[in-house]
């Protein structure tokens, strides 16, 4: 008997999406214990020779893939017409926040020594990070109220409260497009795709309101 | 003290010959595939032991980094712009035969044979801090010779005022020239004073070797109390001018990068702090070092730049 489209979520679509999310974090894993010999020292585990922003590097473009990746769940339904594909959404989401809770610890502990005076500053004063931990602090409240509880609490403002995904998406590829120093080539295919994201969901939009626009009856007369 | 009978091994414990010449074989080609995706497809020649002399009074007595390290970990666009490009792509430099072009301000002018330029300068080793404005640091122990000594050869003129190095343009050696990330050729310059300064080395090797090709093989620069970007690499033109040289970075972001790229912590990068750096190698949970004024050289340079505003001239 064929899987109903609930059991193949629960019990192979999600865990395997789970599992793939789970990834880069062992990559990241598995470089920083190697040289300890803990683990064999494959080349996958040889993160050069300034692992530190080796693995600020893995967590943060996992966290910009992620991002772009939940951005991606509704125009795919769509063009598709699989509906399901929403189930994955929060399991993608919920990774986004907890990659850039990673690359923040990572900033704050390895990058920084905890030397909390610059990190202060850093965030204050350097236009970037102050982008990045932006995005961060947006993200919190979205990570919060992912649970069925409080969409059934927030009801509607869920969905407007859901839409600070796209300035926290906007955000998170700017910190990375302003931290490179000369070699934008990767941001900007990051930029790229977002803005291909973003500009069909705008172009959606524009369809609906055209469209009960013409179907709305006139609602003044026209001056002569 | 009681020795224990060993106990008797029976029969079926004992794994048949063949299962375990089979286990073997899988163990050993694992690790086949491993150290084959370690090597290159072509192993580079190794590089030539170097004769040279300890300069201790100009070496600090910090631990230098591995050879590993400052020859897997290098910012050299013309090979690509990850720090671990360089190291990949730069097989296809050839550094010999090689010749320096020396122009401008200068009595003593035209086209020499890199073994020219060599031959009247003793080598030594120098080991000296490295810091690169991207707010990370090495300790080096470079081989290679006083600039000053150089620069006298060639006799410059009352208008030479400053001293423009030139690193090769060629697509094909240099495959990361292939796309504009720069503005090629990479052009960098000191004033005269810093480069006779006795502390401007002019590098040919490291670790008693020749230069590996990611770290600028033949000749670089290597001016200790500077950002890194200030140092040449595989320098082809050495040029005596009175204007001053228009370095690549500050062309590239002139609010960014200076002419003068002294390492200096109190005056901030726009985008990030200098006033620490990681020093590589020294793992994944290491304290961050002060960064020192002129890298720790300022008794030795700093009388350079009295009297300016340095954060003007940054």
């Amino acid at each position: 008997m064929p899987l109903t489209v609930d059991k193949r979520y629960r019990y192979l679509y999600k865990p395997l999406v789970f599992i793939a999310c789970l990834i880069p974090l062992g990559w990241a894993l598995g470089g920083i214990l190697a040289p300890s010999g803990l683990l064999p020292p494959l080349p996958l585990f040889d993160l050069g020779a300034d692992p530190v922003r080796k693995v600020l590097g893995i967590v943060g473009k996992t966290t910009l893939n992620l991002l772009l990746i939940t951005l991606a769940v509704t125009p795919l339904r769509q063009i598709t017409g699989n509906g399901n594909l929403i189930r994955l959404r929060r399991m993608l989401g919920v990774f986004a926040f907890f990659y850039a809770c990673l690359h923040f610890l990572v900033y704050l502990g390895p990058f920084q020594a905890f030397s909390w005076d610059a990190i202060v500053k850093d965030i204050v004063k350097r236009p970037y990070i102050t982008l990045g931990f932006t995005a961060l602090l947006m993200l919190i409240p979205l990570a919060a109220t992912s649970t069925n509880a409080m969409m059934r609490r927030l009801k509607r403002r869920w969905q407007t409260l859901h839409r600070l995904i796209y300035p926290i998406a906007i955000l998170g590829v700017w910190h990375y497009w302003w931290q490179v120093k000369q070699d934008i080539r990767e941001p900007l295919i990051y930029a790229s795709i977002l803005a291909v994201l973003l500009g069909w969901r705008l172009w959606q939009w524009q369809q609906r309101r055209v469209t009960t626009s013409k179907s709305a009856p006139p609602t003044a007369p026209e001056k002569t | 003290m009681l020795i224990r009978k060993p106990a008797d091994i029976r029969p079926s414990e004992i794994t048949p010959e063949a299962v375990y010449l089979d286990r073997r074989r899988i163990i050993a080609g694992l690790l086949g595939a491993g150290a084959a995706s370690v090597l290159p497809a072509a192993s580079p020649p190794p590089l030539a032991a170097l004769k040279y002399t300890r300069n201790a009074g100009f070496s600090i007595t910090e631990k230098p980094n591995t050879f590993e390290e400052i020859s897997t970990y290098n910012n050299f666009y013309e090979f690509g712009t990850d720090k671990s490009d360089p190291a990949a792509n730069a097989h296809t430099l050839k550094p010999r035969p090689w010749s320096v072009e020396i122009a401008g301000e200068a009595e003593v002018k035209g086209k020499f044979d890199l073994e020219d330029i060599l031959k009247p300068h003793a080598l030594e080793e120098r080991i000296y801090r490295f810091r690169c404005v991207e707010a990370w640091s090495m300790v080096i122990p470079w081989v290679g010779f006083p600039l000053s000594d150089l620069i006298k050869r060639f006799k410059p003129t009352s208008r030479a005022k400053y001293v423009e190095f030139t690193t090769l343009v060629d697509r094909q050696q240099m495959p990361g020239q292939r796309s504009r990330i720069l503005d090629w050729p990479y052009v960098e310059g000191l004033r005269i004073d810093e480069a006779m300064h006795p502390l401007t080395l002019m590098a040919v090797g490291l670790y008693g070797r020749e230069l590996p090709n990611q770290n600028g093989a033949p000749l670089r620069l290597m001016a200790p109390w500077k950002y890194g970007f200030k140092n040449g690499k595989s320098i082809v033109k050495i040029s005596f001018t009175e204007q001053q040289p228009k370095n690549t970075w500050n062309v590239m972001a002139p609010n960014e990068y200076g002419f003068y790229a002294n390492v200096n912590p109190r005056v901030d990068h726009p985008r990030w702090s200098q006033a620490s750096e990681r020093r590589i190698g020294e793992g994944f949970f290491a304290q961050r070092h002060e960064t020192l004024m002129f890298n720790g050289y300022a008794d030795q340079v700093a009388s350079l730049y009295q009297g300016m505003d340095l954060r003007r001239n940054f």
